[in-house]
């Protein structure tokens, strides 16, 4: 039981894939402009990453060494196949703006990562879990650049007026860098700061140590 | 030809896949700590977008589209769901293959593209362009423009980077922003200077 509780909230803080792991950045920077897509998108993530890590690891004892990236591929992207349909048949809308980045769910590092990682060695309980885990630390990170891009960059949050704008008679003038690509790598480095300021164990070693600026001696 | 040209331009600078889309992110970040690195690695990711965007894009018109297989007598075939699983298996196919012609061939850039290759079929800059050739309906000869130019885009984002970090040696980072923290920051200061592009129209 322990050892579950700590697969599933492992990758939410501790071992989060995208501040830590840098794995699923694209879609991360991509989707985020508006918070309803965002949520869409972090949920079908989710679910394609606990799903492939169920499957994947209940066949695992039979998937030959040489073929395995193939073989999590065929599985990833059927279940992908599964979610786009899915979205088609019941989120048109939602499904037209996140275009062709529920396609690249394919090409997630967090859904391959896992897959190689941990499905390849675990139960297929564990992977689901671990799945679900790794699914809502991504989630984490989107939810909190999508929050901050559309309040501050449109002043509504999923429709709703928050900060009501200039244009409208209120007072907000709303910062339209944050609807533009260019903010989500600033907010998600910010991110980053701040989740390695608290933990301070997963800061970056350098490669070279600043020395200290020269100083004149005295009498030299 | 003119709208061709149009087209290139806008894939390498206007709708730079990295910059503009974000696509091909981790090996973006992950890669491009060397500039000689970086040379290899957009070397690999313009040859293979090059050559699977337009075999996808016959792939799509002829088996898979809405209709495509009249010419097998069954005019009313849908197999467009199938799309996902046949781009991402004709990418691994293309690199697998990319990669034993050239270790035949041409050892010498075999060797320099070395480990980047096979990296290459995770790539998302290769599935997402076969995916917007399909959503935006080009043709072959636009496939093949489409292709070349968004690699070139790619190559030249990832060597941008890699020349940047080169220099950020000599700068004193802020301890939590050191490594990953910094360089996301570096290439939203860069996505920023490509929009400057934006205005440019053929």
């Amino acid at each position: 039981m322990q050892a579950i509780k700590e697969t599933l909230t492992g990758p939410i803080f501790k071992n989060n894939p995208i501040a830590l792991q840098i794995l699923g950045v694209c879609s991360a920077l991509a989707v985020t402009s508006s918070m309803k897509v965002t949520l869409v998108m972090c949920v079908a993530l989710t679910v394609v990453t606990a799903f492939s890590g169920m499957f994947i690891s209940s066949i695992r004892a039979h998937i030959p060494s040489s073929i395995r990236i193939i073989v999590q591929m065929v599985i990833i992207a059927s279940l992908v196949i599964v979610v786009d349909q899915f979205l088609k048949a019941y989120a048109f809308g939602i499904s037209k703006q996140l275009s062709v980045f529920v396609g690249l769910i394919i090409t997630n590092c967090i859904v391959m990562g896992r897959a190689e990682a941990f499905a390849m060695k675990n139960p297929p309980m564990a992977s689901f879990v671990d799945g679900i885990g790794n699914g809502i630390g991504y989630s984490v990170v989107l939810i909190a650049v999508a929050f901050v891009r559309e309040v501050l960059g449109s002043g509504k949050l999923m429709g709703f007026e928050i900060l009501p704008l200039v244009t409208d008679g209120g007072w907000y003038v709303p910062n339209g860098l944050l609807l533009l690509p260019p903010s989500a790598f600033f907010l998600i480095g910010g991110f980053i700061w701040v989740l390695r300021s608290v933990r301070k164990d997963q800061v970056e070693a350098t490669e070279f140590k600043l020395a200290n600026h020269a100083t004149v001696r005295e009498g030299a | 030809m003119e709208a061709l040209l149009s087209l290139f331009v806008r894939a390498i600078f206007i709708e730079n896949m990295a910059l503009a889309f974000f696509l091909g992110m981790c090996t973006f970040l992950a890669i491009s700590k060397k500039v000689q690195a970086a040379i290899g690695l957009g070397i690999a990711v313009t040859v293979v977008l090059t050559i699977t965007v337009p075999v996808n894009n016959l792939i799509y018109h002829y088996l898979l589209a809405d209709g495509a297989l009249a010419w097998a007598g069954l005019p009313d075939m849908d197999l467009s769901f199938l799309g996902l699983l046949s781009y991402i298996g004709v990418i691994a196919a293309i690199v697998q293959i990319m990669e034993m012609f050239l270790d035949k061939f041409m050892p010498a850039l075999y060797n320099a593209l070395g480990v980047f290759l096979p990296l290459i079929t995770v790539n998302c800059a290769i599935l997402g362009a076969a995916l917007f050739m399909v959503e935006r309906d080009y043709g072959f000869a636009e496939s093949v423009v489409f292709g070349f130019g968004s690699g070139l885009g790619w190559a030249l984002a990832v060597i941008a980077l890699a020349g940047i970090r080169e220099k950020l040696k000599y700068s004193d980072v802020p301890e939590g922003l050191q490594g990953l923290g910094i360089t996301f920051i570096t290439a939203g200061l860069m996505a920023m200077g490509f929009m400057a592009f934006g205005g440019i129209d053929i």
